[in-house]
């Protein structure tokens, strides 16, 4: 059951990490100074979730691997998270999207995880939910805006909508290993969640006067590590010190 | 210890802002300091950990531990009178209580700590250091800090 936690605990280490490392593409580049500093100190707090997670993981699955182990040290194979996190980052109204459908799902998620009977993930988890509850403002005003703003805003919006929109179910999938910590009382599935969520995001989208896509496809694999071509540059970058300079610290 | 200046805010000290969770003998006999982090991701916690080890091996307990705990969560709560008299003094606005309900009348309430008006608004909601936001004050035109309530 510990491998299993421990599986668990990578794959959302894994989700706020490459998530965090997406939104670090946007510094210097944001429609405005104020955004650069929002999306910056986003991406500063999940790359915190993923150190707290990915330590934990390995303290749990008994290989003591360190934070720096599981973020360097891996192929892209190896990664467990959603393909939604590892989405390119598009234009604003894309990044946005992506923003409001992940920052719900983990104010739910982590916020079911507090209770969750591992203490050390739980309080991780607790923590992790208020942070994520900040982002999740940060998003839901910019849909509203956008949505709300001009015919050009308001299509680029609902576009975002669009892209993300297939890549959402992935985060609330249940395989062996989430049903078997379910069962044992370990951790909560994220699965019932998929209903709250849609209704707490769909609120905002309608606040926005844009509609929920319904789209014909979803996608998935990313948690078996079966990752989206534009994986591989990300992961390139994100090691490419360690690469060089293996054991470097500063 | 709870003297020590926090690394980002040091007109304030990590006891006062209730970084420091508590000093006790661990289960090996030495003694260890128990530090919260304020936000996962604070880029400050490496460097408050040194300043805790140092300040131990200072006291004589070179072998003393510094270990952080996730639980129980920090909380701006945890804030002391004097911690939030000092952040006022120097320009940022220190943060209301969690619960407390938001003022209905003008944006995040905290009142400008330059001219004292609670005509205040939001302008940045990210500011330079994870744990603060922008506020515009519109009596005095100035823009200050706020400790954002968390």
């Amino acid at each position: 059951m510990t491998e299993d936690a421990a599986l668990l605990a990578s794959r959302l280490g894994d989700d706020a990490l490459v998530l965090g490392q997406r939104l670090c593409q946007w510094i210097t580049r944001a429609p405005t100074i104020e955004e650069d500093l929002a999306l910056s100190n986003i991406a500063l707090d999940l790359i915190g979730h993923a150190r707290a997670l990915l330590t934990l993981a390995g303290g749990l699955d008994g290989t003591g691997r360190t934070e720096d182990d599981f973020a360097f040290a891996r192929s892209d194979r190896e990664f467990g998270n959603t393909l939604l996190a590892e989405l390119p980052n598009g234009d604003f109204a894309v990044t946005i999207a992506r923003q409001l459908v992940y920052s719900h799902y983990a104010v739910l998620y982590y916020e079911a995880l507090a209770g969750a009977a591992l203490p050390e993930l739980a309080a991780v988890a607790a923590r992790a939910a208020t942070e994520a509850g900040y982002h999740r403002r940060h998003a839901d005003g910019w849909t509203v805006r956008l949505g709300l703003g001009t015919a050009e805003s308001a299509r680029r919006m609902q576009a975002g909508l669009d892209h993300v929109w297939p890549y959402t179910t992935e985060l609330f999938d249940e395989d062996e290993v989430v049903r078997r910590l379910d069962e044992a009382g370990t951790a909560p599935s994220p699965a019932p969640l998929h209903a709250p969520w849609q209704e707490r995001v769909g609120e905002v989208v309608g606040q926005a006067g844009l509609s929920l896509p319904t789209p014909r496809w979803r996608a998935h694999g990313g948690r078996q590590g079966l990752h989206s071509e534009a994986f591989g540059p990300l992961v390139a970058e994100l090691q490419s010190v360690q690469r060089q300079f293996p054991g470097g610290t500063w | 210890m709870c003297d020590l200046p926090d690394p980002e805010l040091p007109v304030v000290s990590l006891g006062e802002l209730g970084v420091i969770q508590r000093v006790s003998k661990a289960v090996d006999g030495h003694l260890e300091v128990v530090f919260t982090p304020t936000f996962l991701g604070c880029p400050a916690l490496p460097a408050i950990a040194e300043a805790i080890a140092a300040v131990l091996a200072e006291c004589g307990h070179p072998d003393g531990k510094v270990r952080q705990a996730a639980a129980p969560a920090w909380s701006t709560d945890r804030i002391s009178a004097a911690g939030r008299r000092k952040l006022a003094e120097h320009g940022i606005a220190p943060p209301r209580p969690v619960n407390a309900p938001t003022p209905v009348r003008l944006g995040l309430g905290a009142p400008c700590p330059h001219c004292g008006s609670a005509a205040t608004r939001p302008h940045s909601t990210f500011g330079p250091t994870r744990c603060q936001s922008i506020l515009r004050c519109t009596a005095c035109g100035e823009t200050f800090p706020y400790l954002a309530t968390v």
